[in-house]
């Protein structure tokens, strides 16, 4: 019984309130680093780690942090994750690094995780927050890359540096913003469509 | 365990406790990618060197750094093993690119003809400007910049009355990458035989304007 809830807090982030496709949080990055497959994914894997580290030592230390400045000490400690994360990178895959740039900092205001901090670390165990963090963050990462993957087909023929098509057939409006708008619109339709209601 | 109360000794503790943390974590990790950071950065330079240069035996020890307003330049002259000067590599910005700087290194032989470029950090339109990184040295229309000198050459666009096909769809991209172009050949004619002073400061000032006019 308890090991099905584990689970289900794991799956949870995935599908049933995937954050992109459900929540329908973090917009900006998903929209802004997502003309790649590869941007997706690196992205999606940041802010993984970010969510999970968060996620965890928020709810190991829920009970010694006063209620009126929970909200500093998460930045705190979601921002602490986030450089990390930047200087990691920086120094080991400094091309993801670059091409991501600007996005990496501001995983810090990315409403999912101060969200899954607030609505879900300060009020369970570690174990389930890991969990979250881990389910929530992939399920992002598994959003991202498909929106990558499908804006990259679609506007270069390309997928993770996999010629498909010649260049010259893609529609350059997937790459560019407009394009993410439509792509993201059309799978959340489909998302929708498979759900159980 | 009950929540702490807020009282202000309590959230003066923690957050005092809680940045501290954060403090010693963040320390400690920039001190072990620091090295690393530097040694990726110097990595990709000196790649980019061997890559737009002639075969040479070693660099000059130090670069040659100019700046003038806001961008900089820095020389490395390459020698072969007799110590003959065989070209040098230029590293050069443009501020004017689609979306922000434009970072590359122009390969010159010794007689002022580009060898081959690289681009160390652009952030343009993916699908567009992003296409600048072997556009130019794609032999194809008047899009190759390679095997070109400036000095026979007008190397701006050909919007621009230039003698080069710029990126469909990106044109102010191509005209910021073809500016840094040109910075990275008078900073390498200043540095050379050739061209003299005053010379070079005139064919830079009617092209800066140019370029100023037209963008």
């Amino acid at each position: 019984m308890n090991k099905n809830s584990n689970l289900k807090v794991f799956l949870n982030g995935f599908i049933k309130e995937n954050p992109i496709f459900v929540l329908v949080l973090g917009m900006c990055p998903t929209l802004a680093t997502t003309s790649s497959a590869e941007n997706g994914l690196g992205m999606g894997l940041a802010t993984t780690f970010v969510l999970f580290g968060s996620n965890v030592v928020v709810s190991l230390i829920k009970s010694i942090i006063p209620d009126k400045v929970r909200i500093p000490s998460y930045i705190v400690i979601i921002a602490t994750f986030v450089t990390v994360v930047e200087m990691v990178m920086q120094a080991f895959v400094p091309a993801l690094y670059e091409s991501l740039g600007l996005f990496i900092p501001l995983i810090v205001v990315n409403c999912i995780v101060l969200g899954r901090a607030e609505a879900f670390a300060s009020k369970n165990s570690v174990l389930k927050s890991s969990l979250d963090g881990l389910g929530m963050g992939l399920g992002f990462a598994f959003g991202l890359t498909l929106l990558g993957s499908m804006r990259e087909i679609l506007g270069t023929g390309k997928v993770f540096g996999l010629t498909l098509f010649p260049d010259k057939y893609g529609m350059l409006i997937f790459v560019l913003a407009p394009g993410a708008f439509i792509a993201l619109g059309y799978l959340i339709a489909v998302m929708n469509k498979f759900k159980k209601v | 365990m009950a929540q702490l109360e807020s009282s202000f000794k309590n959230m003066l503790l923690v957050l005092t406790g809680i940045t501290l943390f954060a403090a010693i974590t963040l320390s400690s990790v920039y001190t072990l990618t620091k090295e690393p950071i530097a040694a990726s950065k110097i990595a990709k330079q000196q790649n980019a060197i061997k890559e737009v240069l002639p075969p040479f035996d070693h660099l000059d020890a130090n670069p040659i750094e100019e700046t003038e307003g806001v961008e900089t330049t820095k020389i490395f002259k390459a020698y072969d093993k007799a110590n003959n000067f065989v070209g040098a590599a230029v590293e050069a910005t443009s501020n004017n690119g689609f979306s922000g700087k434009i970072i590359i290194m122009v390969g010159f032989d010794k007689k002022g003809s580009i060898v081959n470029y690289s681009v160390l950090e652009q952030k343009e339109t993916p699908g567009l400007g992003t296409k600048m990184v072997d556009w130019f040295k794609t032999e194809k229309g008047n899009q190759n910049i390679v095997r070109k000198n400036m000095q026979t050459t007008n190397l701006t666009v050909a919007k621009d009355g230039g003698e080069v096909d710029a990126i469909s769809g990106a044109t102010i991209s191509s005209r910021a990458f073809l500016f840094a172009v040109r910075n990275a050949y008078f900073a390498y004619e200043k540095q050379n035989q050739g061209t003299s002073q005053g010379e070079v400061n005139e064919a830079k000032s009617t092209l800066m304007k140019d370029s100023t006019t037209l963008n």
